[in-house]
């Protein structure tokens, strides 16, 4: 049994966090917030100091070379702190530049995109429509589109890039809920894009990644909400006693701990599986998803909750966490929808 | 990080399912899939004898005393097809998971030679004399009585919840050596035998209308001086430390059980139509993610190094399957609709959902309820202040 972290994993756990701690602070990701939603000092130093921007992708296309799991620990995090960068959109484009690229596109993108100079969106259509190399339609929330440089687009089956400054495209952002991961549409009206060699194997990286990454963020969230409440009920007096010391309040504090334990088991199962191409990968990626975005949201939710009317400002962080926990609920498919890909798997297969 | 086992353990594997669904398939094929621990017991004893003679009764003890010095990987694997092969419910669990590691840890040379053969051979059964009538959730308020009386102890009180006790043969019991001590203080740990008239079993009927557990009361019962884990006064230590051994090994045995379970659930739903029923399947899946989480979580928990990520998944394990498994039942009930409640004979017994649905209220229970694992979790995971003691 060797479902722990090797002493590798453990090490870029702790560097990860630490950087995260240290630099995503508060101050900083409302700065972000209140221009593009991306904290760009931070996302160079993440990418050029501490390198780790190409976690996932193999050392001779310029990577780190390392898998999934590795992946879910930075996810997790920056999650932690709500950081404020396109680790996301830029890990999603890159897994599937690997995983369905032709030489020529990943010769081009990924090294930018493991640098950091180039910032990379995701969305999808279901009735754009590809003539040749030209692609029109609509490709509605895509997190940090309006600053992004390469497009990653799903139309139907087809896998499709497209450079944001080409002609025929038009970037509307908007006010989004969670201001460290604004939403843009996508209008495409006969532009350019150049298809990928192997469209399934690049979109089934962009899920891949994109819900290990949520997973692994909501983890990191949740476990800050309640280490943030924590902290608080320790410090909190009313009737004479820490407010942790009530039980109605402990525990609220202990059902999200039982939850975190899960959620943590769940992105660790789906990193490790689809790392070892396991017959499970499928079932634990849902899992995952729908697992990790429920939990974050209940501990962002009692984190409001249990810290009172200080927990509802502007300036406390925690809707920062909540705001975040909502749109991770809604991305890449809400947890109604994982859980009856689970059931078709469960319920629906040939006996 | 790895999801599954070495290939040595596979081989492993591969030797105990062998040598397990042989036995389920010939010899004991009569006593295959019993769900309870109150069945067929005379067959169960004979069967646990059978484990002893091809040695896999208790694998993980040392070879000298019978086992196999299984590694925890063996352990964790032999749970699996103990419970994959349909082997009934050892009724000697309390004997080889608990009062056997607890001698091993903490008794005599003479003590073990005593104790552990007749555990290893699957002779004598033995049963757990903790919970009272006042200790429950409070287990340190424990009022049974010990006084050394010409090289005996004697022994009077009254234990409640002893599972097996109608047809054990001994019976540890954490008592008061201690006049007029309060709390964990004062106890010790005794090792008695069950045949003396001192000691009076009386079967409780539980809810799901079966009896596997009992009121055991002590009246001048005896057993010998030297019949004493750790010195008097440190019962609370041993009686502490046997329940660490409860965790860990046997869990993802039981899961197997939890498969087997949902799995009845899911057959249950496609042959009556549920199965397309959206809100169904939604519950249905969510059953099928806690099961999966459960059994990373325990092998998070069993093959860790980093003491602290193993403590987070050990401590939130027991509320977690406990209230996974009352859920099911639920489940269970609503996918068979009233069918459900219609019992198959003239007698008050459930097949294995309905008495699932019976049954696992007692889950969130015994062995702490989920309200005590809420306040140790808050308590030891997270530091939180402990909850205000009474005067009482």
């Amino acid at each position: 049994m060797e479902f722990a972290f090797t002493e590798e994993q453990a090490m870029i756990a702790e560097t990860a966090r630490g950087f995260f701690a240290e630099n995503a602070t508060s101050e900083r990701t409302r700065k972000a917030m209140a221009a593009d939603g991306i904290d760009r000092a931070l996302w160079s130093s993440f990418c050029t100091e501490l390198g780790l921007a190409g976690i996932g992708v193999p050392e001779e296309l310029g990577g780190v070379g390392l898998g999934m799991v590795e992946f879910a620990l930075i996810a997790e995090a920056a999650g932690a702190q709500v950081a404020a960068l396109p680790l996301l959109g830029n890990a999603r484009a890159a897994h599937a530049l690997v995983a369905g690229g032709t030489d020529a596109q990943k010769a081009k993108w990924l090294p930018a995109l493991v640098s950091g100079e180039v910032i990379a969106a995701s969305a999808w259509s279901a009735d754009a429509v590809v003539d040749g190399a030209k692609v029109s339609g609509t490709f509605r929330f895509a997190p940090h589109g309006a600053v992004a440089d390469l497009l990653v687009l799903t139309a139907g089956d087809k896998c499709l890039l497209v450079e944001a400054t080409a002609a025929g495209v038009t970037i509307t952002p908007h006010v989004t809920m969670d201001q460290t991961r604004p939403l843009a549409t996508i209008t495409l009206d006969g532009a350019a894009a150049e298809p990928f060699a192997d469209h399934a194997a690049a979109n089934h990286a962009l899920h891949v990644t994109g819900w290990i990454g949520l997973a692994a963020e909501a983890l990191g969230g949740a476990q800050a909400a309640l280490d943030r409440t924590v902290a608080y009920s320790k410090e909190r007096v009313q009737f004479g006693r820490q407010i942790g010391s009530f039980q109605a309040y402990k525990h609220r504090l202990a059902d999200m701990m039982i939850e975190i334990e899960q959620a943590r088991s769940a992105v660790y199962w789906a990193a490790c599986a689809v790392d070892e191409g396991s017959d499970e990968a499928q079932i634990a990626l849902h899992s995952a998803k729908a697992f990790c975005a429920d939990t974050f949201h209940m501990c962002a939710g009692n984190m409001i909750q249990l810290h009172g009317g200080i927990g509802f400002t502007w300036e406390h962080d925690a809707h920062i966490f909540f705001k975040r926990a909502r749109s991770i609920s809604s991305m890449l498919g809400d947890s109604q929808w994982h859980r009856e890909q689970i059931a078709t798997l469960v319920l629906d297969a040939a006996a | 990080m790895k999801l599954g086992f070495s290939a040595e353990d596979e081989a492993f594997r591969a030797e105990c399912a062998d040598w397990l669904q042989a036995q389920m398939a010939g010899p004991f094929a009569d006593i295959r899939g019993i769900p309870n621990l109150c069945d067929e017991i005379p067959r169960r004893k004979e069967w646990e004898q059978q484990l002893a003679a091809h040695r896999w009764s208790c694998i993980g003890w040392p070879a000298a005393w019978g086992g196999r010095d299984a590694t925890l990987a063996q352990q964790v694997i032999f749970a699996e097809e103990y419970a994959r092969a349909g082997a009934p419910n050892r009724i000697n669990h309390i004997g080889v998971e608990l009062a056997g590691p607890t001698i091993l840890a903490f008794g005599s040379e003479e003590q073990k030679a005593r104790y552990l053969p007749g555990i290893a051979a699957g002779e004598q059964i033995w049963c757990q004399g903790y919970s009272e009538p006042g200790a429950g959730s409070d287990l340190a308020n424990v009022k049974t009585k010990a006084i050394l009386e010409d090289g005996q102890w004697v022994v009077n009180g009254q234990k409640v919840w002893t599972s097996l006790a109608h047809y054990s043969d001994m019976i540890f019991v954490v008592a008061r050596t201690e006049e007029g001590s309060k709390g964990p203080k004062g106890l010790s740990f005794l090792l008695m035998d069950m045949d003396q008239p001192g000691i009076d079993v009386r079967p409780i009927r539980q809810m799901n209308g079966e009896a596997e557990f009992n009121e055991t009361f002590l009246t001048d019962a005896r057993c010998p001086a030297n019949a004493m884990l750790g010195a008097a006064g440190e019962g609370w230590k041993v009686a502490m430390a046997l329940l660490a051994f409860e965790r860990g090994v046997s869990t993802l045995g039981q899961q197997m059980q939890f498969r087997n379970e949902l799995d009845a659930v899911i057959a249950a739903a496609k042959a009556n139509g549920k199965a397309a029923d959206p809100v169904m399947r939604q519950r249905i899946a969510g059953a099928e993610i806690g099961l999966r989480l459960m059994r990373y979580g325990a092998l998070r928990m069993l093959s860790g190094t980093d003491l602290a990520a193993i403590d987070g998944a050990a401590l939130t394990y027991k509320i977690q399957w406990a209230t996974w498994r009352r859920d099911l039942g639920e489940l269970a009930m609503d996918v068979l609709g009233q069918e459900g409640e219609l019992a198959h004979g003239h007698e008050y017994r459930w097949p294995t959902l309905p008495n699932l649905y019976l049954f696992s209220r007692s889950d969130t229970i015994y062995g702490g309820t989920n309200q005590i694992q809420r306040n140790q979790i808050a308590e030891r995971g997270l530091g939180l202040p402990r909850e205000p003691r009474g005067n009482a």
